[in-house]
This record gives structure tokens, C-alpha cells and sequence, in this order.
């Protein structure tokens, strides 16, 4: 496959099967292994879609200043494009996150600021929406609220699930800023009748849900529970056993969310198998296990690996 | 009937500290009334006019409840509940 450049690569990543995984021939578990994408994550999709979006409606002009709250995924798309395209990038990263991070948004030429481990990605958000105020010329996309993170997902992820797979009765992915499960989930949900959209949230120690007072919670602005069908708590133990699982039986080495995401894609299987139902699979493969290999969830048994997870934001 | 809730930290003042409890109840609204007759105040943390809080998620065995009949979710002898605060997560 041939491309002008290394942004118009974003997407068309593979589907495949996972004949090992899967409970049964009528019941299949499909990975979209969304690490193949130029920067290695899903994110570059909503990355580009939210730059590109900027650009059209006049927000972004050349060599403006870019600010974005983010635990890496994002950030380091976001750093490949402002790079390519002539703008300036700063992170608000949680200081809890893998050292491969900011070692690759560094590379890739962002500017990071810390915001406290205690509170996770909420205190990286509310750090960035203070920094947006005192700066108001630098452009926060705000992955979180940004309509354009939600369509770069129903004009591709969507379509591309569909077309490689027509027989598609579940779509599981992260929920994060909830743009992946919006865009696809939507998009499936119109053209696919009694599809289900399963999410898996990551379940973090305690220390990422240290807020002052519940009033300081936060849904993502993007949040529409109506798209889902359900949603699962998956904790770092599950994560970590489902992420060696897929690369023990599969060969697939991915991220620990991708794990999460795994776990709950097995329970929709396990559902399926009880009910006698037909099912076909399908879940996204956020990232490679790369960014994580000094996370301590690659090594060792599970007890140690939960005990290393804990107080990171693992995914 | 026991089932076991796990309570987040910001709650604990509620359970003298306690991160996870026992509780008894037919649905996840008795529950959180029986949870109240021993931890005075924590039931309205949690509910409000009939439904949770928007900033609090509870999870029934690990699935949101909200999916599931939100206070009205039938609860077992057995079960795990697990309550956070909604909080910005996933592979931001």
C-alpha cells in the first residue's frame, strides 16, 4: 500500500481472527489491531481528525500552539502531526504514567507538564482547562468534548469493522474519552440491527479516585450512555492475564487496556456460548505492549504484576 | 443474605475507614438503605431524587449497574459491589 505521507497511512488497519481465543466456529473473537497505525495507537485517528478539524474552521494557524490533557496515547499522536504540520505541543501528562511516554512525546519534540499522580487523567484535565484560561492563544483540542474525536471513528474505524466483517454481532473497546465506543458504536448501531457495544473501563488503585469531594467527578462531555449496551469495571489482574493470554495463544502483543478490553470481549463470548447464540466479535487492540514493558506487567506472576499496577494509570 | 461493597476512599469516613462492608437487601436500593442504618449518611451520598448520583458508578460483579436496572438491579447472596467515583480514565 502506497501514500503521500505518513498522515494520509492513518487507519485501514488489519482485522484478524483469533482462532485460539475463540470458544467455538460460531462463536469468534476478531482483533483490530489498531497498532498498526503510524504512531502505534488508536489515537492517531482522532489525533488527525481533531487537527485537521481545527484547521478547517480557522482555530489553528501555522505555528500556533497546541495543549492537550493526556495520559500519553493522544499526546504522542498529536506530537507526530503538530511535528509534520508546523505547530508547537504541550502535554498535561499525569506524572503516574510509563516513562516510555514521555520519552517518545520528548522525541517527537512536545513539551510536557506534570500534573499530580493523586486523581489521575481528571487532574491532567483540570490542570490543562486552568492552563487554556491563563493562555488564550494557545488551542486545546480537548479530546474529551471534541466532536471531531467521535467522527474520525464513525467515518472509519466504523466502516472499515463493517466492511471486513458484515456478520458483526458485538463491537468491545476502551472507555476513555468514550470517542472510539461513540463513533463505532453509532455507526454500527444504524446500519446493524441488535448489535451490542460493550465497554471496558480500566479499574485503577486507589489513588486515581483520590478526589477532594465527588462533586469533582468527571464524565467525558462526548459520554452518551444510550449508545452502549453495557459496560464492565475491569481491574489490573484481569488486564494482565488477558494481555499474556493473547500473546501466549495468538502472538499478539498488545497494551495492558487492550487486556481489559479482551476481558470483557470474553464474557460477551462466554454469554453468547450459554445462549446458543451465533457471535462475531469484534474488539479494538488499542497499542502494542512497548510503552508498558517498565510497567512491571510483562514479567513475573500476576500477583506481582497487580502489586506493580497499582497507582499507575496502566492504561 | 450477604454482599460484600467496596467502598472508595473519599467514602470512608462513612465506614470508619472500612474499604469494604456487608450488606443485605433484595435490590441495590435496599441495599444502600441497609448500608445507611449502620453508616448513617452514606446512603445519600450515593442516591439522589430515586437515582445515583451523576459522579458516582456502581458496579454490580463488575458491570455498571446504570445497564443493568440501576437502584432497582436485583442483588444475590454472593455478589460484589463495587462503588468509585466517575473519574477521566482509559488510554487518554
Amino acid at each position: 500500500m502506497r501514500f503521500d505521507n505518513l498522515l494520509a497511512s492513518v487507519g485501514g488497519t488489519p482485522l484478524v481472527g483469533l482462532p485460539r481465543l475463540s470458544p467455538s466456529a460460531d462463536v469468534r473473537l476478531w482483533a483490530k489491531l489498531e497498532d498498526r497505525n503510524p504512531t502505534g495507537s488508536v489515537k492517531d485517528r482522532p489525533a488527525l481528525a481533531m487537527i485537521e478539524a481545527a484547521e478547517a474552521d480557522g482555530t489553528l494557524h501555522p505555528g500556533a500552539t497546541i495543549l492537550e490533557p493526556t495520559s500519553g496515547n493522544t499526546g504522542i499522536s498529536l506530537a507526530m502531526a503538530a511535528k509534520l504540520k508546523g505547530y508547537q505541543l504541550i502535554c498535561v501528562m499525569p506524572e503516574n504514567t510509563s516513562p516510555e511516554r514521555s520519552q517518545l512525546l520528548r522525541m517527537w519534540g512536545a513539551q510536557i507538564i506534570s500534573s499530580p499522580a493523586a486523581g489521575g487523567s481528571n487532574e491532567a484535565v483540570r490542570v490543562a482547562k486552568a492552563l487554556a484560561a491563563e493562555h488564550p492563544d494557545w488551542v486545546m483540542l480537548y479530546q474529551y468534548g471534541n466532536p471531531a474525536n467521535v467522527r474520525a471513528h464513525y467515518e472509519s474505524t466504523g466502516p472499515e469493522l463493517l466492511a471486513d466483517l458484515p456478520t458483526i454481532t458485538h463491537f468491545v473497546a476502551g472507555l476513555g474519552t468514550t470517542g472510539t465506543l461513540m463513533g463505532t458504536g453509532r455507526y454500527l448501531r444504524e446500519r446493524v440491527p441488535g448489535i451490542e457495544i460493550v465497554a471496558a473501563e480500566p479499574r485503577y488503585g486507589e489513588v486515581v479516585y483520590g478526589l477532594r469531594n465527588l462533586d469533582e467527578g468527571f464524565v467525558p462531555e462526548l459520554y452518551d450512555a444510550s449508545v452502549l449496551t453495557t459496560r464492565f469495571s475491569v481491574g489490573p489482574r484481569d488486564a494482565v492475564r488477558r494481555m499474556r493470554e493473547l500473546l501466549e495463544l495468538e502472538g499478539i502483543f498488545a497494551g495492558i487496556s487492550t487486556g481489559a478490553i479482551l476481558h470483557a470481549a470474553l464474557g460477551a463470548a462466554r454469554k453468547a456460548v450459554a445462549a446458543g447464540h451465533r457471535a462475531d466479535i469484534a474488539f479494538i487492540v488499542c497499542d502494542g505492549g512497548w510503552k508498558y514493558l517498565s510497567t512491571g506487567a510483562y514479567e513475573g506472576d500476576l500477583d506481582e504484576a497487580e502489586e506493580s499496577l497499582d497507582g499507575q494509570l496502566w492504561a | 443474605m450477604t454482599v460484600e461493597v467496596r467502598i472508595p476512599t473519599i467514602l470512608r469516613t462513612y465506614t470508619e475507614g472500612a474499604k469494604a462492608v456487608p450488606g443485605a437487601g433484595g435490590t441495590l436500593g435496599e441495599l444502600f438503605a441497609d448500608l445507611d442504618s449502620r453508616h448513617p449518611g452514606l446512603a445519600d451520598r450515593l442516591v439522589e431524587g430515586g437515582a445515583l448520583r451523576r459522579f458516582v458508578n456502581v458496579y454490580l460483579n463488575d458491570e455498571d449497574v446504570r445497564f443493568l436496572g440501576g437502584i432497582d438491579t436485583p442483588v444475590a447472596d454472593g455478589d460484589d459491589v463495587t462503588i468509585l467515583p466517575a473519574v477521566a480514565g482509559g488510554a487518554v
